[in-house]
């Protein structure tokens, strides 16, 4: 009844190839957009913010740029971490060796150095696909590993690979308070969200989907698959690396490797699956599964356990974490495929008709 | 030389050991499409079960017959990984046919955190050890032959012998057996599988025991080496390169992967480690499979890759 675009004419190109064509989205996003910058700081608690929304936001971010790699050009990736650790240690690199290094600057150049890394790394791209990518793809994930742990001119000579930031300045303003932290994250977390909705819709984009779709075939009619594949590693190890950079420096404050090892380039895979490939709104439902399930099975399990009278130890807590987790995943992929952003495409395809079924 | 034969030695029975692990892999692979990353969580799982159930036998027989105990606790672990095998089947692949790769991917991952978490529940989360009376002390050989011997630890060379005969028994199995046949077809063809009435379900309950099991006997020699711990689950990651750089599809491939893996990571550690630092075992394994690949896109003896638009 409401969200139907009856009499929305498009008079003209620009109109007719805008990001968002429906007037409702239109303002949808405009005010969640508006909300998130506005309402959530005044309503938002200090927990709020550290715990769910900061993390919440900058792997947001991440799984963006794992959702280009893998959802649009169909390259599977599990070294997604290894790009966060590139991207937050090259980033702290030239935060402390360059003089006067702004906090953007430095940000964005931790991101270039993780594209260059994801353009090497793409390399087996080139050659080796599907299943066999993905493993090769774990080889970046250890080999940083295993080097910010034991290259000590990566982390500045501390001893176990263990590096702090503090005093973020942003153009003379000290991002320091979660809130403002929050907005920080934010606000670079719009830029990059319509930087990718942009990328996606452009020739770029249609080259990555037309390699995923099929990659002899879009060889066939003219894309080159070097340029399409190792662009897509490109972008997407931007995106991560910058997202790593954050990471590190808004969220963690002073991190090791540890923080960016496998498993948080499953969990993004996981983001991705979960929340939709290939689609941008995805990336946040999947982002924002990922995120919550773990802090909500954690508050939630203890108090279940005192209502049908039996007091779980922490151990047997963080175990059951484990199987329903896993068993959720799971269930998840059996229900729902395609994700999350699929059950979204569902219901908005059903209001479009509602009250009035067919 | 005789070092350098140490270590080569060395690393053929550290490599029998990711074969073993790898093998899992291949078999589910082969059969069912499905790349099986809770095969390292199944590894764990299985150790845990015949770690405690030895020990509870043990217990009940009065702790005088260890070897009785080891074999009912063999069997009852059998056992337990066959149900674990019948409850994936039933739960969550049957329901995930014709899905993407990623898709199943994802699938044993969170196979892998329910695996993890019900073991450790059951079965508890400390360390155990499994006491299968494997000789721990090394032996001198070929005294005559080099000046000092090689050094060669008894356990490894009877876990390799192990591991030699699972292939051995799996290869005979999958060749002779009207069993074996059935996961051959379906393995080439899920369809045409089914058209001459070989019951999938069924199949693929047979292959997740026979990697149960196989994840069974690598979980006691791991487990047996290094004790029954969470980090046993991590072995599905080291076995990872074994696999791509043997095949995916291909038995004899996560053998010959394995010993070159093995090999590789032990001269690299050995020869190579001290000159950046050490501990570049785990991607060197990586990279060199990575080597391989662009050579040989599908892996070493894998179904070579026919492109068609």
């Amino acid at each position: 009844m409401i969200y139907r675009e009856n009499g929305q004419f498009k008079t003209s190109y620009g109109a007719d190839q805008q990001i968002f064509p429906i007037a409702q989205d239109r303002w949808a996003v405009i005010a969640i957009i508006a909300f998130a910058f506005v309402g959530v700081p005044l309503l938002a608690d200090e927990y709020m913010f550290r715990a769910i929304l900061i993390p919440f936001l900058i792997l947001s971010l991440a799984a963006l740029g794992v959702n280009l790699l893998v959802g649009y050009c169909g390259q599977i990736t599990l070294g997604a971490g290894a790009f966060m650790a590139i991207g937050a240690y090259a980033a702290y690199n030239f935060l402390i060796r360059v003089d006067g290094m702004p906090l953007l600057a430095a940000l964005l150049l931790g991101g270039l150095t993780s594209a260059a890394m994801g353009i090497i790394f793409g390399i087996p791209s080139l050659r080796v696909r599907g299943l066999y990518l993905a493993v090769a793809t774990l080889a970046a994930q250890f080999f940083w590993d295993w080097a910010f742990l034991r290259i000590k001119w990566f982390t500045n000579d501390s001893s176990s690979g263990s590096v702090s930031v503090s005093n973020l300045d942003f153009f003379g303003w000290n991002v320091d308070a979660p809130a403002e932290k929050y907005l920080f994250c934010l606000g670079m977390l719009v830029v990059f969200g319509f930087l990718a909705k942009n990328l996606t819709r452009a020739s770029i984009g249609r080259q990555w989907m037309a390699i995923r779709d099929m990659d002899v075939a879009a060889e066939v009619i003219g894309i080159r698959p070097m340029w399409a594949k190792l662009s897509a590693f490109a972008v997407s190890s931007f995106f991560v690396g910058v997202a790593g950079a954050m990471w590190g420096f808004v969220h963690l404050g002073s991190w090791e490797p540890a923080a960016f090892s496998v498993d948080r380039s499953f969990q993004l895979l996981f983001m991705v699956i979960i929340g939709g490939l290939g689609s941008i709104v995805g990336s946040f439902f999947g982002a924002a599964f990922i995120v919550v399930l773990p802090i909500f099975l954690n508050q939630f399990l203890p108090v279940l356990g005192r209502l049908v009278g039996i007091s779980i130890s922490t151990a047997a807590v963080s175990h059951a974490e484990l199987i329903i987790f896993g068993a959720l995943i799971v269930f998840f992929l059996i229900v729902e495929p395609h994700g999350l952003a699929r059950l979204w495409a569902t219901s908005k395809e059903k209001l479009r008709l509602w009250p009035f079924p067919h | 030389m005789a070092f350098f034969l140490e270590t080569l030695i060395g690393g053929l029975m550290a490599g029998m050991l990711y074969s073993l692990v790898a093998l899992g892999f291949v078999l589910i692979y082969k059969a069912s499409g499905v790349f099986n990353f809770a095969q390292g969580a199944m590894v764990l799982f299985a150790a845990l079960a015949m770690a405690r159930f030895s020990e509870w036998f043990n217990a009940a027989l009065g702790g005088d017959s260890l070897l009785v105990a080891n074999i009912l606790a063999f069997i009852a672990a059998g056992g337990v990984m066959f149900v674990v095998a019948w409850v994936i089947e039933r739960l969550a692949l049957r329901n995930l046919v014709n899905q993407e790769g990623a898709t199943l991917l994802m699938a044993t991952l969170g196979i892998t955190y329910v695996l993890e978490g019900v073991g450790q529940t059951i079965f508890g989360s400390e360390i155990y050890n499994i006491d299968v009376g494997m000789p721990k002390d090394p032996v001198m050989m070929f005294e005559n032959v080099f000046e000092g011997g090689i050094l060669i630890n008894k356990e490894d060379f009877i876990a390799a012998l192990v591991a030699a005969c699972l292939v051995a028994a799996l290869s005979i199995f999958f060749q002779k057996t009207s069993t074996g046949r059935a996961l051959r077809a379906v393995a080439d063809d899920h369809q045409a599988a089914l058209s001459i009435g070989i019951p999938l379900n069924r199949i693929w309950v047979i292959v997740w025991c026979v990697a149960g099991v196989v994840a069974l006997v690598a979980g006691i020699i791991w487990g047996s080496k290094l004790g029954v711990q969470f980090s046993l689950a991590t072995v599905a990651l080291r076995a990872l390169p074994v696999v791509i750089l043997g095949g995916l599809t291909s038995v004899p491939g996560a053998i010959i992967g394995g010993l070159i893996i093995g090999v590789g990571e032990k001269l690299s550690e050995v020869f190579l480690g001290p000159y950046v630092g050490g501990g570049i075992e785990i991607w060197f394994a990586y990279m060199l499979a990575l080597v391989f690949l662009l050579f040989r896109p599908q892996g070493l003896f894998g179904e070579k890759i026919i492109d068609r638009v």
